[in-house]
Parts: C-alpha cells; structure tokens; sequence
C-alpha cells in the first residue's frame, strides 16, 4: 500500500514538474534550430541589426502576422520597441503549420512573455492569408 | 625558428578608410570572417565579439577586425550600417571587406577556412574562429566564436596578451 502510494507521488511528479516547467517543448527545440541562431537563445536578437522577441512590442501586438513571416520571411524597415531594423530576415518555408504553432506559443510565453496562446486554427487561418 | 605571421593586407572599412597592417601597429587584435546576411553562426560571432569589446573598451592595446566573406553584397555603406547599428566605435572595431580573393586567401592565414557553397541557404561555407594576433602578427590564441564558454576563456587569453605588451 505504501509503496503504491510513493509510486503514485513519483508519477505525479512527473505531471507537477515536467509539463509545468516544459509546456512547449516541441516549439523551444524547433526555436534552437531554426531562430536562435540570429534572435539568440533569450531572445534579446543582435544589437540593431536582428531585433528582440523576448519583451517585444511587435511580437506582442502583430501576433497575426507573425506565422506569415516564419513561413516567407520579412523585408523592409520594422520598428521593435522603438527601433528601426532593417535587415531582411530568410523565410524557412518547411515548417508545417503546426510546427509554427509550436513555436510561436513558445515563444508568447518565453521569457517573462505574455502574449497569449495561439490555437492551431489560428494559425492556420493566418497562413491562408498570406498566401494571397 | 621562425613563426608564421599574418602577411600584409589592404582592405577598405566602414567608414570608406583603408585598413592595413598597419592600422594594427604596435596592438593587438582580435579577427574573424563573417557577412551580414548571415543566417548561421554570424549573429551568434558577432555577439561574442561584441562582448570582447564591451570588456576591452578601455584597452587602447586592442582592436577588432571582421572581415565580410560576402564582399558582394557586403558594401562599405552596408558596413558602415551594421556596425553603426552595433553601436561600436570605427576606431576600434573596424568591419572591412576588399578584394574577395585577398579575402578568402588570408582567412586561410588566420586558420579559417573559407568556401563558397551555392548548395547552402545563405551560399557560404566557414569555420567561425576568433583569432588573437599579437603586434608582431602572431597568432597567439583562438577559439571557436560560438561558444560562449571557449569565448570567456578566449577574454583571458586576451587579458594575458595586454599584460605583456
């Protein structure tokens, strides 16, 4: 009887800890592959020229746009908490809508982020629009 | 016995300066090859060396060098932009590009190696090393610029080098 019941604590730990502290975990190794490389793995990006995602403004309000410019990537001037960047950013056109979504909830709730949760539906609907 | 010294260069800055051995004389410095656009190991390199300089700041002993492998695409103006960008000084960091054979021929002096990869999403294949060169043109320490723990201990080899010029 004991014994169960230090099982049943051993394997509830695993519910406590585990998907507490790891709720996207698809989406932060997808991040390490394919983003961290120029916007770092905290997010902060290169000064002036790779702008931040971690307590980023842009990120925060263009939460429908962001999917298309995974998908194709971004050209142009952007302004990111009141800096210009102007470096174009490649797309990476493999990714499958829902890796996207993976990645883009990890990066809303990443580093002290609160942006909200992005259901795959979503997603989807955004990518439509930008094939347009 | 004679060591191998980096050969005499000519190249052109971000402020449209040329940049020589002898920009460097008398100081050490710190090289790497790297291009603006890209996608890879650059941004990570270009941190790291940013953190060499921030620490070095004060040292008139040192300066930085980086050298786009992208000459094409890499203009002055788009020098001058990125390192204008990077808030850096264009006294102590020098960001430079020339001749592309000049280029790819002394990144092989600096033990990186250079090689044009069509095959490759940003087009270029390079090994990502910091390179510490002492006033002589010595190669004195290197590292590889993406590890951010070989790059702390690189930072004393740096200290190390500046206690004994």
């Amino acid at each position: 009887m004991r014994s169960n019941l230090i099982l049943f604590l051993f394997l509830l730990s695993f519910f406590l800890f585990d998907c507490e502290s790891q709720p996207h975990r698809q989406g932060q190794i997808l991040y390490q592959n394919f983003c961290a490389n120029c916007h770092m793995d905290d997010g902060s990006g290169l000064a002036g020229n790779i702008p931040p995602l971690a307590q980023s403004d842009y990120v925060s309000q263009n939460q429908g746009q962001l999917a298309c410019i995974i998908r194709n990537g971004m050209e142009g001037q952007v302004v990111v908490n009141g800096k210009t960047y102007q470096n174009p950013m490649a797309g990476i056109p493999q990714l499958s809508e829902f890796e996207i979504a993976n990645i883009l909830n990890y990066i809303n709730q990443a580093w002290e982020n609160d942006y909200g949760y992005l259901p795959l539906k979503t997603v989807r609907e955004n990518l439509e629009r930008c094939k347009q | 016995m004679a060591y191998e010294q980096i050969p005499d260069f000519t190249f052109i800055g971000q402020d449209s300066n040329l940049v020589t051995n002898a920009t460097f004389s008398g100081k050490a410095y710190v090289a790497d090859f790297f291009f603006t656009s890209c996608p890879t190991i650059c941004p990570i390199m270009t941190r790291n060396m940013l953190k060499i300089y921030e620490r070095f700041q004060d040292s008139t002993q040192l300066l930085l060098l980086s050298h786009t492998i992208d000459p094409k695409r890499d203009t002055v103006g788009r020098l001058h932009q990125y390192a204008h960008n990077l808030g850096v000084s264009s006294d102590k960091w020098f960001f430079v590009t020339g001749n592309k054979d000049d280029i790819y021929e002394i990144a092989d002096d600096y033990f990186n190696v250079v090689i044009e990869d069509p095959t490759l999403p940003a087009g270029f294949d390079h090994s990502g090393r910091l390179v510490l060169v002492d006033p002589q043109k010595h190669i004195r320490a290197y590292c590889q610029g993406t590890d951010s723990v070989a790059v702390e201990k690189f930072m004393e080899d740096i200290e190390t080098l500046l206690d004994e010029i």
